[in-house]
């Protein structure tokens, strides 16, 4: 294959893990920047996003979009019913410690790992796109749905960051982030926001985990690698900022796509984890993050 | 760092006598508890204990939870034919966690705490070579029903052998022939970045060359990788066939974007069923792989020719004619693999009785046993075929099944002989002290 489509189908790869990618570094992002809360269980939202996907989309019969779009909402709402029974019985009652909460989501990762082991098995099963679509090009043949999930993880950022930037809620998330106790002193119901936090960054790295299970399978041990990439990007990007992990998402996903295309998919990932360093040694905070006062 | 709760200050942990007395008297209480009484010495009576090193969790689950059905169906028809030599046979397992560093450990535990006679198991390879010296250690012989070429390299020891299933080696020497005649002559080579994969690296381009025909490419894929539109590239235009060896959660991800890349303009396929195991060949996604080829140890689908043996073999399992679980026809088996066990558990069964087996201190009077073993004839106890056995390599060579995909179910085109898998052995086990 010649240069030219080979780099557009190493892009296009990319481009795919960005999406993804920055759907769930948002989430992991957003409970850091307002709980300072280090989510190890993000990864197992994630994988209980996409077998939820799996059980939802196999329930429920007829044409595969059906399933697919029933997956969609209800996997994400379940996964953050979860994430807010966990907040309410284990990290509110650690107040939120730094240390204490890092080893009570270790905790919730094993949990809800063994617990997906036990119920729904060892197995990777598939679920199916909600349509199957094949862009021929000249060159290779690409799958539409890939596409449309980049579309998805597009259209769900601007709507992300909407909510952030421009409506109440947006504004009591930035007032908490930016100093708790002044916003409790202004009435903000700070427990309640985090609550919601913490559902919500579950919920995102369940959406994405829908997204991205007609293309890969839901597994119990998937939640692995995004909760790796996830800090990775988030490190870069900088904790708490939308816009630097956006960015770094993309930055990750596409040297990711056109490295390990071009040379080996080791080379990709020793290069991101000398960025991560390199990011801690010479700016700590992140590409966009802010110093913490 | 705030430690307001004060996780990480040792200081406010004081350890009074009385909790150090509650924990000792704990500790006491615990090693009096009913699991840990020993027999002194194994008693003629007693069960003959087989250590069951399991993939429970991590990527070899799916081929775990088989390998224990087929082994638990095993044990229970031998223990209904009266055991081994009159005694009980008892499973002990424990999981590896698909790891070979605890695959060491579960053997070593198997071997000081469970005083297990033997150790038997596991399927991945880099399990079975991170074990075998753990047991060269505590002298406990280690049957495996892993496919790999490692037990026959001779490389690992004395204690390991691999009576149940061909070894990879002789696997691609015996289809080779039926490759380069059917399928192609340019073969470009897929396969995962470990030892299992190695041995398909390096052991079909010669085997190939062999016929007259060529392995092109050869592209390696770690096996933790879940998407692989992006090695695709890198398969020449020229290729002929593709011959794909994939293990792992993934496989249906590789099979999908194979299929997405291609078209209906593919090369043909030859596989590793490993590619598939445990996963419903009807799949969506998977119609890709209509009309091309896999290999099987031992065929999933029933076959209009199989034997009385193969046919109560399934039905002792509990796997209906898709290889399914009977009664949940999505509960795909891993057929072509797991048979293994089944035919392991009656060589362990054989070579105790010809041993005169009684306990541990026997366990090098079974080592001899098992390595004077010649070959075993295809019936209840061999259901895959017939076999023989070097005992020099710890390896037994049977035949292989090349199945096409047609359909929707697998069905069995050629059957390789032992003799076309046969090679000079690479050294020599009973050189080396027990």
């Amino acid at each position: 294959m010649h240069f030219g489509p080979h780099l557009l189908l190493a892009a296009l790869e990319g481009l795919v893990t960005s999406a993804v990618l920055a759907l769930t570094a948002l989430g992991l992002s957003l409970v850091f920047g307002v709980m300072r809360v280090v989510n190890v269980a993000h990864g197992e939202f994630f994988m209980l996003g996409a077998v939820l996907a799996w059980a939802i989309s196999t329930a429920i019969s007829g044409h595969p979009a059906v399933g697919f779009v029933a997956a969609l909402v209800v996997a994400p709402l379940l996964v953050g019913l979860v994430a807010l029974v966990a907040e309410r019985l284990v990290l509110r009652r650690l107040n939120y410690n730094p240390e204490g909460t890092i080893v009570a989501t270790i905790g919730m990762l094993y949990i809800i790992q063994q617990l997906a082991l036990t119920f729904y098995g060892p197995e990777a099963r598939p679920v199916e796109p909600p349509f199957n679509y094949r862009i021929l090009l000249p060159w290779f043949g690409y799958s539409g749905y890939k596409l449309s999930v980049v579309a998805a993880s597009a259209i769900l950022l601007v709507i992300t960051w909407l909510v952030l930037t421009r409506t109440r809620i947006g504004l009591i998330m930035r007032a908490t982030q930016y100093d708790r106790e002044t916003a409790q002193a202004f009435g903000v119901p700070v427990e309640r926001v985090y609550a919601g936090v913490f559902a919500v960054g579950a919920m995102l790295a369940a959406i994405a985990a829908v997204l991205i299970v007609p293309i890969s399978q839901a597994h119990y041990l998937m939640g692995q690698d995004p909760l790796l990439l996830s800090f990775i990007v988030v490190i870069i990007g900088g904790l708490g900022s939308l816009r630097g992990t956006v960015v770094a998402a993309i930055l990750i996903g596409l040297s990711d796509g056109i490295i390990s295309m071009f040379f080996s998919p080791t080379l990709a990932k020793i290069i991101a984890t000398l960025v991560v360093a390199m990011v801690l040694v010479f700016r700590p905070q992140g590409l966009f993050g802010t110093t913490p006062r | 760092m705030a430690d307001k709760n004060g996780f990480f200050d040792l200081s406010k942990t004081t350890l009074s006598r009385r909790t150090a007395l509650k924990g000792i008297a704990a500790g006491a209480g615990l090693a009096l508890a009913p699991g840990f009484v020993r027999y002194s010495q194994a008693q003629s009576s007693a069960p003959i204990k087989i250590g069951f090193q399991s993939h429970r969790t991590g990527i070899g689950a799916a081929y775990g939870r088989w390998y224990e059905k087929t082994s638990t169906a095993a044990v229970k028809a031998i223990n209904d034919a009266g055991g081994i030599s009159g005694r009980k046979v008892e499973l002990v397992i424990e999981d590896d966690g698909t790891d070979p560093a605890r695959g060491a450990e579960v053997v070593a535990k198997f071997a000081k705490q469970h005083k297990t006679d033997i150790v038997f198991g596991t399927l991945f390879s880099h399990v079975v070579i991170g074990s075998a010296p753990a047991a060269g250690e505590n002298k406990i012989p280690y049957f495996v029903v892993s496919e790999g070429h490692h037990v026959a390299s001779t490389k690992l020891n004395r204690y390991v052998f691999q009576p149940g299933i061909t070894d990879v080696k002789s696997q691609i020497q015996s289809m080779a022939p039926w490759i380069a005649a059917n399928a192609g002559k340019k073969v470009t080579q897929i396969f995962p970045d470990f030892a299992f994969g190695y041995d398909h690296r390096d052991y079909l381009p010669p085997a190939l060359k062999a016929q007259g025909a060529d392995v092109i490419a050869q592209i390696a894929i770690p096996p933790t990788e879940s998407s692989f539109t992006k090695y695709f590239p890198q398969i020449p235009a020229e290729t002929e066939v593709i011959y794909h060896v994939m293990v792992g959660p993934a496989v249906l991800t590789f099979v999908k974007e194979l299929g997405e890349f291609y078209g209906s303009n593919r090369p043909q396929l030859f596989g590793f069923i490993d590619s598939l195991e445990a996963v419903d060949i009807n799949s969506p996604g998977l119609e890709f792989l209509d009309g091309s080829h896999f290999w099987e140890g031992s065929p999933r689908y029933a076959q209009p020719d199989d034997s009385a043996a193969q046919k109560a073999y399934r039905a002792a399992v509990g796997i209906d004619d898709n290889g399914a679980a009977v009664g949940d026809p999505k509960d795909v088996s891993t057929a072509a693999h797991m048979f293994g066990c089944w035919e392991t558990l009656y060589v362990v069964k054989k070579a105790m009785e010809d041993a005169g087996y009684k306990g541990p201190e026997d366990r090098a009077k079974l080592v001899e046993a098992t390595e004077a073993l010649k070959e075993f004839a295809e019936g209840t106890e061999h259901p895959q075929g017939p076999k023989t056995f070097n005992g020099k390599i710890h390896q037994c060579f049977g035949i292989q099944n090349i199945s096409k995909v047609e359909g929707g179910k697998l069905k069995v085109v050629h059957k390789t002989k032992i003799e076309d898998g046969l090679y000079e052995p690479e050294g020599d086990y009973t050189t080396q002290a027990l």
